[in-house]
């Protein structure tokens, strides 16, 4: 009896362990991005009825496709909720997730993941309630029955909010956030609480979206931004500086339309970005014309987030904090040189 | 048997020098491979053990059960685990809203083994009635909640409570002021017990060991002498008296909170008030009758499978004997039928007991839910907390089944 080759066998099939650094040379070799996104959140990721997903998160997928391969679309999406998120980032599953995700202290050191650092939503958690009820404020809401998600931020906010300030609730948390609207929307809670983009977005599921008032309450901060896995820094870069290259270009200027014309700018600050000065690409393992591509393809951070989420969108999010620290908001991009 | 015994003979007279070593000997030999196999298993474990700690420890995951003891900062549903366990945010830990999601599976799956048993046999007897409508109507109950999935009746039937029962300012009086249904749930009166009330506990369980008793010495009677007994009637008659009056002889210590609804006020504050009186939440109703409907129609079948088994020619052997039709159903045809029956019926309440996982859809906080759902998020702690709850459904179902088989072996065939 060859002992030694059996358990050997047995042993063999089970060290293929994943590897999980090298995602750039990994998702260059599949030819796609595999992108953890919602399961539908109109302006963040939703698809259409052919089933192309858009929205602020989707781009954030799409300027990573631009810079990797040249083309924004080489993507594919996996919708997941609130709770599977983590684990299929973990797990190797997808590679990146942009999902509407806050970035906490837990999640960023205890789950083997990591956040590059880059806020492509500064949120918070608000509060909406139907204007039948004639509240105009949270701190009204003693005794009030509230819905949302499991496997977010938003328990324990709501828990904290509550507690600070000596009121009781009931909190009924649903998997998915297709059943919260559906039962905030048959009156089984007098509260829906998330992230206030997510308000924004989830009402235009309601039957009558105009009989529900967001209070003026926001009850914590939630910055939202793409995770990826601990101890793949190459990786991390891509995803940090797609973002910082969308902000860099609003500032100076550059946007999708212009972005071929701008390559001939005098501006060392543009040529930089636009790789017609220097080799940072090369630093990401991309081509020079990384940010190029990005910007012409995917368009800068001003342009997607009007595209998606502004005033003009069904939802209406005027720029706030996330507009350019220029204007007084918190986008600010490092510079690239 | 046969051959061990000639091997044994073999390798024991002094022959067995000539067919070489006791490398040959198949008791040696199958010592040997179950060794070599128990080994290897333990191998095997031990080192996917050390694996997995390599990999977590690689990905910089946390590991270990120290959770437990911290404080779960979310709000929980009130549900019979949060009160049983007085769940309290701030100090109750991660180790009680474990208990907690125990208690709503277990509540949840005790409600609907029972129910779903009693529904299952009666839609199977009807599934073989002459009358033709009640054979009808049970063939249809039967079809439609076993052919669509579990899932989708817990969909249904949460969005139709939910979308059929008044808003949360209004409600049906059920009975009075004392039960009411709202959206919210069903509210009835919260018993609360005094000093004492531990005597009329006591009285009941003094009741059932004397009708057990009762039953025994009356059966023995009847082989005796040939007399019958209502041990039954008896029996009932006894355990609503002995409690009765133990219960009045200590004062009643015991007194009803009734739910409080208001009509006045701003309009957040109307309905009925949380915390005064008992609860039941639409999404415990809604996951409730989903598995007890939803498994009654497979109980069912097995009870009409069961029924069909005992051959015809023993209720016309029983009338031969001038057994009337109720006796012989219940004497003859359905001692026998639950030999086929019980066997399938366990592994049916098994698959309620696991299905009940399905209710963190709609909000219900049992195990999958509140643990491996929300707490789970909080502290990340995903194979620790996956595999309390693996051992908690092990257990669970272990349970069941040694039930079961005691149950079975009970109602065995006696031949005397
Ligand atoms: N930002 C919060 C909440 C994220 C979240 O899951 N929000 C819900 C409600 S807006 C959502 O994305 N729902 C869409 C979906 O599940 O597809 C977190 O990271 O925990």
């Amino acid at each position: 009896m060859k002992l030694s080759t059996v358990f050997g066998a047995a042993v063999a099939a089970f060290v293929a362990a994943p590897a999980f650094a090298g995602t750039l040379e990994v998702v260059k070799a599949k030819g796609f991005i595999q992108c953890g996104v919602s399961q539908g959140l109109p302006g963040f990721s939703n698809p259409d009825d052919q089933g192309n997903w858009s929205g602020l998160d989707v781009d954030v997928c799409r300027s990573l496709s631009a810079a990797v391969f040249g083309d924004p679309d080489m993507v594919k999406y996996t919708p997941l909720s609130a709770k599977e998120r983590f684990t299929a980032l973990s797990s190797g599953e997808i590679d990146v997730l942009p999902r509407n995700t806050t970035m906490t202290m837990t999640r960023d050191t205890q789950l083997g993941l990591v956040f590059p650092g880059v806020i492509n939503y500064y949120d918070g958690q608000g509060l909406m309630v139907p204007s039948s009820l004639g509240v105009t404020s949270a701190l009204e809401l003693d005794g009030a029955a509230i819905c949302t998600n499991t496997g977010t931020t938003t328990e324990l906010n709501i828990t904290d909010y509550f507690r600070s300030n000596n009121m009781n609730f009931e909190l009924v948390a649903f998997e998915k956030a297709d059943e919260v609207v559906a039962a905030y929307d048959a009156g089984r809670c007098d509260v829906y609480t998330t992230d206030r983009s997510g308000l924004a977005a989830q009402r235009l599921k309601l039957t009558d979206p105009e009989a529900h008032t967001v209070l003026p309450e926001i009850i914590s901060k939630e910055p939202l931004g793409p995770v990826v896995r601990r101890g793949d820094d190459e990786w991390a870069a891509i995803v940090r500086w797609a973002h910082i290259a969308m902000i860099n270009a609003e500032e100076l200027g550059v946007t999708s339309a212009n972005a071929a014309d701008m390559r001939n700018s005098d501006n060392p600050s543009i040529k930089r970005l636009l790789g017609s000065e220097g080799a940072f690409g090369e630093g990401l393992g991309l081509s020079n014309d990384w940010a190029f591509n990005i910007i012409s393809m995917v368009g800068n951070y001003g342009e997607s987030y009007e595209k998606h989420v502004g005033p003009d969108t069904p939802l209406k999010l005027a720029r706030g904090v996330n507009a350019l620290w220029s204007d007084g908001g918190l986008q600010y991009g490092a510079p690239i040189r | 048997m046969a051959q061990s015994d000639i091997a044994d003979q073999t390798s024991g007279s002094g022959s067995s020098a000539e067919k070489g070593s006791i490398l040959y000997d198949p008791k040696v030999r199958g010592l040997f491979f179950q060794i070599v196999l128990l080994a290897a298993l333990i191998a095997w474990v031990l080192w996917v053990r050390r694996n997995t700690l390599d990999n977590l420890e690689a990905q910089g995951q946390a590991m270990g059960f120290d959770f437990l003891a911290g404080t779960s900062g979310f709000q929980i549903l009130t549900t019979l685990g949060t009160w049983v366990f007085d769940y309290q945010v701030g100090s109750s830990t991660y180790w009680d809203v474990f208990l907690i999601g125990i208690v709503n599976t277990f509540a949840v799956a005790f409600l609907g083994i029972i129910v779903a048993t009693v529904l299952g046999f009666v839609m199977g007897v009807f599934r073989l009635s002459s009358n033709f409508i009640l054979r009808g109507f049970a063939t249809v109950y039967v079809e439609i909640f076993r052919n669509i999935p579990l899932l989708l009746w817990l969909f249904i039937l949460y969005f139709a409570v939910l979308r059929n029962l008044p808003d949360k300012r209004d409600k049906v009086a059920i009975w009075g002021e004392s039960v009411g249904l709202n959206i919210t749930g069903l509210y009835a009166p919260f018993p609360i017990t005094y000093e004492g009330f531990w005597m009329s506990a006591v009285a009941v369980l003094v009741a059932v060991v004397l009708w057990i008793i009762l039953g025994a010495v009356m059966k023995k009677r009847q082989e005796v002498t040939g007399q019958q007994f209502p041990t039954f009637w008896v029996g009932l008659g006894m355990l609503v008296a002995i409690p009765t009056i133990v219960f009045y002889s200590t004062g009643a210590p015991l007194e009803w909170e009734y739910p409080v609804f208001t009509e006045e006020g701003p309009v957040l504050r109307r309905g009925y008030q949380a915390g005064i009186g008992m609860v039941i939440v639409p999404e415990m109703i809604a996951v409730w009758a989903a598995l007890t409907l939803y498994t009654a129609a497979f109980i069912a079948e097995i009870v009409r499978a069961g029924i069909l088994a005992v051959p015809h020619g023993q209720s016309e052997a029983a009338g031969a004997l001038g057994l009337r039709p109720q006796p012989t159903l219940n004497l003859v045809v359905i001692p026998q039928a639950l030999r086929v029956i019980i066997p399938p019926l366990t592994s049916q309440y098994l698959n309620l007991t696991k299905n009940s996982s399905l209710a963190v859809a709609i909000a219900y906080p049992e195990l999958v839910s509140v643990f491996a759902g929300t707490a789970l998020n909080q502290v990340g702690r995903a194979l620790e907390m996956v595999f309390m709850m693996m051992m908690v459904y092990l257990f669970f179902s272990i349970a069941t089944a040694l039930f079961m088989n005691w149950f079975n072996s009970r109602m065995r065939l006696v031949e005397r």
